[in-house]
């Protein structure tokens, strides 16, 4: 390390952060000092972006105290964080498409009533030397790739004069060139006295990069240890913790039979970019598979293009209904795929994206997979009601009525509808991911009470879910992706967490890159 | 999010409302908007009771003036009808002006060139079908670009209004100009007019008609709920199978057609042929009444209803008491804003400081 | 080429109205309101300015000062479309009604309170109300010296038009240095193209939009009062302003959202308006040259979307509604 004073940049006392009953951070300790690159490490959902949100005013701590420079300081707003010198980049950018770089670098300050286009470039010119970002201050955004986008964001905060800066999942959206290069700048920033964060659970990244880790688990804070004093194993255990009894009923799988064979599937995005490489895998009838990894690592990709929903560049599913003929469903439209027996339900971030009409109630919502069904030109809206009613009643979703806009129900009660739906249509197939978001303990255990039960009456269930403890008490077989490829499919009964983990993570797993 | 201190009033979005709690609300605009209008008649120096009085006693006095009343609501309530689908939709239709006065150009063209040559029982059907035909294909067109290529088809409508009464123009000068240097269109053959039913033409069960089955289309066929899952969202349109721009193209030529009807019984019913003005700004007005019905064919009737009452109220209000006709579109308009606004206060509800638990953000 | 002259001088003329309608609505638009009231607020702001000068005169007599009377109407009909402007904004920024329907309703209310002040004006005075002619001088005749008037071609193409003109081009200009050189400008932009993206910046998103929307409204009012004091003759009758606000909505189109362009496209689409009078071309009838500013508004609206190049596009929240707590 270069010889910068060690002179604390950040420290965190006790930050609690509780959003309704979820205790999102418990009482989390933490501290970086100038020249230093702190990897906050931790799954989805541990709390990371969260405890950082809190630094750039985003939400303000419940308890807890903030010290910037040793002095403590209140944090209200993202105009207060970028007084104390702090900046974020978040992983959704906030830019304007149509603007230049410098257009973006310069919104919302107030300094001069000019919008002086040569003196603003000079300066962004002069970070952009300084750590080597070769940004173009007149390129307007949508002209950008991604990862120059990222650099906008990055001068964006510099600008602004941060000494601080929080980087959210910076590589998620980069090459490994692209994040060699980012690299690169966050070792000048360090060397020019910054203080770096970088939320991640990428472990060859925190190695790479960071001078010390901090591990979050589940909202708690497990510990900091300095990155040459540890090793990807260890990062490992401190990010799965040991696995946690839950007591899923989980009967042993009654004559399985293969009913999904995918073989070789390969999808590309709109850009090019492989997000499902060469997968393979068997989904067996009467057992639930699986579906482990870390976000973005191919998983809405799989559910989607097995449902016909998205563009397969290679490969073969085989589907072998129970009685019937084995055939392939590569090619053939999503309804076809639907009346099949072929069941998606995905829940989204935001819950309603897909699947689900918001502003219908809950007969309208079952009509999305029955509305072709009816006399003439007539939609039937008897079947689907009574459908509706019966859901309700089942999976005690929270309404007052059957016909009350199903965006106005809480997040659980909305996830029931939609989970309900598709089993309701009694499918041989059930893909569901993240069908657990955000509930609470009880309707968790519904749902995965729902998913045993479709077991066993025979049906190939395909579960991809976000907690480790669920998926291996839940699933009898796991199938772990990793950057869009099949890094191991392990059996439930006999995993353990830090398997899953590696494999996730590809330590010990696939091949390792970078 | 820059939470300071918490703000004087905050807003929040209600959950649903009791619906006695609701109609008092619009029952509360309705009187804010009379007590302005009174507030202007107060101005001008009339007596807010007199000038309301006379728009009562002009409108709904005498058979005759509740005739003329209605004759002003049927195109206003069928006009609506058709931007109901879509605004369901949230394709801003607003090139009912236009489409209304296609129809009327092609139901003219059968009244004034076929009117010999189709049996007498034949012509006015032709000319409601022609009326429908041409309105459903001028608004086809900004569907389809719509379609393909997302052409913002608030801007595209809109501008469509004004190239077909262009051509009304130059027909009226040129081909189809009666006496030369008249400007003016030949009145309509009888042949061609439409039939009364109690003093008025029977456009207002034509437009009854529609009202009732437009009620059906929406609420119970599989089109009426393509559009309303259109109208949410595309994406999970597209994920239950339905073709979009399919969708589009057919929901708005449907609406054109039925503007295009109302074209027809405009010409054909009220006016006995052609002119620029056959729409009238009926096209805009309807898209105000179709809103604020909540898109509700039974309160389209209402509310076309009311505006009709103003309109032919103001027009006795004019000969009466000497007040510009013009009053009507204020006081329109005033209950345009009010009713528009009052919504606000049904969908959210204000929080002042002090009176609110601390609700966790997320 | 005198008749080149001629044609080009008045339709100069005739697009100033739609320069003024045009600009004003840019301004608007900018901020993401799409005001489709545009036709309603120049209607009050003909009758209003018109109302002005007339009862200016009326009080002066024969000590009026032309000045004073031009910036009367000037004020009045300003203040008028800001007016209904600022109505726009309270029922659609404030209480989050439907930018479409709203716009509607102002351009009925607009024009039932202008043909209403029109007509009540007249019948106040028993005839029509008409300024005197000298009055009419300063509002239709050129500022310039008669020696600069005189020149040739310079002269009519340069300094041969009614003060307006200027005072028009001179708003255009400004409206594109603030847009494109100031900070105020580019926060505006960035609220017209994702307002919450300007909210995160820490931009007001609210008063921006209040104050773009009711600026915008008065310049565009103040283009029917020019319509009225000169190409109406000074006059209030039963035509009003024949659909120039609906037009102005076409030439924002037309012209890109960009202020400069509206100084050329208005003359464009003055010229178009009145070419069938200079200029006979057979098979095509009068009237139909009357539809060519819309015609050609929608092959631009079709090319727009077509070529889908980014920088000329609406602004990208235009008509929608921005509601910070359901970002």
């Amino acid at each position: 390390m270069t010889a910068v004073e060690h002179a604390s940049a950040i420290e965190l006392r006790n930050i609690t952060k509780r959003f309704g009953k979820v205790v999102a951070n418990d009482s989390i300790s933490l501290s970086l000092d100038k020249g230093e690159i702190l990897s906050l490490l931790g799954e989805n959902g541990s709390g990371k972006t969260t405890l950082m949100n809190m630094l750039a005013g985003i939400y303000f701590p419940d308890e807890g105290e903030i010290l910037v420079g040793g002095k403590s300081v209140a944090i209200r707003s993202p105009k207060d964080a970028f007084d104390n010198g702090i900046g974020m980049i978040h992983q959704h950018f906030k830019l304007i498409d149509v603007f230049t770089a410098a257009e973006n670098i310069v919104l919302g300050l107030h300094d001069g009533r000019k919008l002086d286009r040569k003196e603003i470039a000079a300066k962004v010119r002069a970070i952009s030397d300084r750590y080597g970002f070769g940004i173009d201050p007149e390129k307007k955004v949508y002209e950008m790739s991604v990862s120059e986008k990222q650099t906008v964001e990055i001068v964006k905060v510099l600008y602004r004069g941060a000494d601080i800066l929080i980087l959210d999942e910076p590589t998620a959206v980069l090459t490994p060139q692209e994040t060699e290069r980012l690299f690169t700048i966050l070792r000048a920033m360090r060397d020019d006295g910054k203080a770096i964060v970088i939320i991640t659970h990428k472990l060859h990244e925190v190695m790479a990069l960071s001078d010390k880790v901090a591990v979050l688990r589940k909202g708690k804070y497990v510990g900091t240890v300095l990155t040459k004093e540890t090793n990807p194993q260890a990062l490992t255990d401190m990010m799965v913790g040991h696995a946690v009894t839950l007591n899923i009923d989980r009967p042993d799988p009654v004559n399985p039979t293969p009913r999904l064979t995918v073989q070789g599937l390969t999808c590309l995005d709109a850009e090019g970019v492989k997000k499902l490489d060469n997968v393979t895998f068997t989904a067996m009838g009467g057992e639930i598979l699986g579906v482990a990894g870390i976000a973005g690592s191919g998983q809405k990709e799989l559910l989607e293009s097995i449902a016909g929903l998205y563009p397969i560049k290679e490969g073969t599913i085989v589907y072998s209904p129970e009685g019937k003929e084995p055939c392939d469903l590569v090619g053939k439209r999503p309804m076809e795929i639907k009346k099949a027996g072929v069941a998606m339900a995905f829940v989204p971030e935001d819950r309603l994206g897909m699947g689900l009409v918001g502003g219908m109630g809950m007969t309208g919502n079952m009509m999305l997979r029955s509305w072709k069904v009816g006399k003439g030109a007539f939609v039937n809206r008897k079947d689907p009601g009574k459908l509706a009613k019966e859901v309700m009643e089942s999976l005690e979703v929270v309404t007052p009525n059957v016909e009350f806009p199903v965006r106005r129900l809480s997040g659980g009660n909305v996830q029931k509808v939609l989970v309900g739906r598709e089993i309701a249509s009694a499918p041989s197939v059930l893909m569901s991911a993240y069908a657990v978001r955000g509930l609470d303990i009880n309707t968790s255990y519904t749902i995965y009470n729902l998913m045993t039960e479709q077991k066993k009456k025979g049906v190939a269930v395909i579960f991809v879910g976000e907690d480790l403890d669920v998926l291996l008490e839940l699933c009898d077989r796991i199938l772990v992706l990793c950057g869009g490829q099949v890094s191991g499919i392990v059996d439930g009964r006999t995993a353990t967490k830090e398997e899953v983990g590696l494999l996730m993570t590809r330590v010990g797993g696939g091949k390792e890159e970078g | 999010m820059h939470e300071q201190k918490t703000p004087l009033i905050r807003l929040a979005k209600r959950d649903a409302m009791p619906s006695w709690q609701v109609w008092c609300i619009r029952g509360g605009s309705f009187v804010a908007a009379i007590l302005l209008g009174a507030l202007i008649f107060g101005l001008m120096g009339h007596s807010p009771m007199e000038a309301y009085g006379t728009i009562l006693s002009g409108s709904l006095g005498k058979k005759t003036a509740i005739r003329q009343t209605v004759k002003i609501a049927v195109p206003l309530l069928g006009t609506a009808l058709a931007i109901a689908p879509c605004f369901k939709m949230r394709f801003w239709n607003i090139g009912a002006e236009g489409q209304i006065t296609a129809g009327a150009v092609a139901a003219s063209y059968f009244a004034l060139f076929w009117v010999d040559q189709l049996p007498g029982w034949a012509l006015i059907p032709v000319m409601g079908l022609a009326g429908a035909v041409a309105g459903g294909l001028w608004a086809l067109i900004p569907a389809f670009f719509k379609a393909k290529w997302g052409t913002n088809e608030t801007l595209f409508t809109l501008m469509m209004n004004y190239i077909i009464i262009g051509v009304v123009k130059w027909l009226q000068g040129g081909p189809w100009e009666g006496r030369p240097g008249s400007q003016i269109i030949p009145m309509f053959d009888s042949k061609a007019v439409l039939p009364k039913v109690f003093g008025v033409h029977c456009g207002w069960i034509i437009v009854l008609v529609l009202t009732v089955v437009m009620y059906i289309y929406m609420k119970y066929t599989k089109q009426g709920y393509e559009i309303a899952v259109v109208g949410e969202s595309e994406n999970t349109a597209r994920y239950a199978g339905m073709n979009v721009g399919k969708i589009i193209m057919r929901t708005m030529f449907l609406s054109g057609a039925i503007s295009g009807l109302v074209g027809f019984i405009l010409a054909s019913g009220a006016n006995t042929t052609l002119n620029d003005g056959v729409a009238a700004g009926v096209g805009f007005t309807a898209i105000t009444v179709a809103w604020l019905a909540q898109l509700n064919p039974f309160a389209m009737i209402g509310i076309s209803g009311l505006l009709a009452v103003l309109e032919k109220g103001a027009a006795t209000l004019q000969t009466r008491m000497a007040v510009p006709a013009s009053i009507s579109d204020i006081i329109t308009g005033i209950f345009l804003f009010c009713m528009l606004g009052c919504e606000f206060f049904i969908n959210y509800e204000l929080i002042f400081r002090g009176k609110h638990k601390e609700v966790a953000k997320q | 080429m005198n008749r080149l002259l001629l044609l080009i001088s008045a339709a100069v003329l005739q697009g100033t109205p739609l320069l003024y309608g045009t600009v004003g609505e840019i301004l608007s638009e900018k901020s993401g309101n799409l005001n489709l009231g545009v036709e309603g607020m120049m209607y009050m702001g003909g009758a209003f300015g018109l109302g002005a000068a007339f009862y200016y005169e009326q009080m002066a007599g024969s000590n009026a000062s032309g000045i004073v009377a031009v910036l009367l109407a000037l004020l009045c009909s300003f203040l008028a479309g800001a007016f209904g402007a600022l109505l726009f904004s309270f029922l659609t920024i404030t209480l989050r009604a439907n930018q479409n329907v709203t716009g509607l309703a102002l351009a009925i209310f607009g024009t039932g309170v202008g043909q209403f002040v029109g007509e009540y004006m007249r019948e106040q005075q028993g005839t029509y109300v008409a300024i005197s002619n000298g009055l009419k001088g300063v509002f239709q005749n050129s500022p310039f010296p008669a020696a600069l008037q005189e020149l040739p071609v310079v002269g009519p193409l340069v300094f041969g038009y009614n003060i307006f003109v200027y005072l028009g081009i001179l708003i255009a200009v400004v409206m594109a240095l603030f847009l494109n050189r100031s900070r105020s400008g580019l926060h505006l932009r960035a609220v017209g193209e994702s307002p919450a993206t300007a909210d995160a910046a820490g931009i007001n998103v609210i008063r921006y939009k209040y104050l773009a929307t009711i600026i915008g409204g008065g310049i565009s009012a103040i283009g029917g009062m020019v319509y009225i004091m000169t190409i109406a003759g000074s006059v209030w009758n039963h035509e009003g302003l024949a659909g120039e606000g609906w037009l102005a909505v076409a030439l924002v189109i037309f012209c890109l959202w960009r202020p400069m362009n509206a100084v050329w496209g208005s003359v464009l689409f003055g010229a178009l308006m009145i070419l069938y009078v200079r200029l006979q071309v057979p098979f095509i009838p009068d009237q139909l040259y009357k539809i060519l500013p819309y015609v050609v508004t929608v092959i631009v609206l079709i090319f727009t979307s077509l070529r889908n190049s980014k920088n000329k596009q609406p602004p990208a929240s235009l008509g929608e509604p921005y509601f910070r707590e359901e970002r």
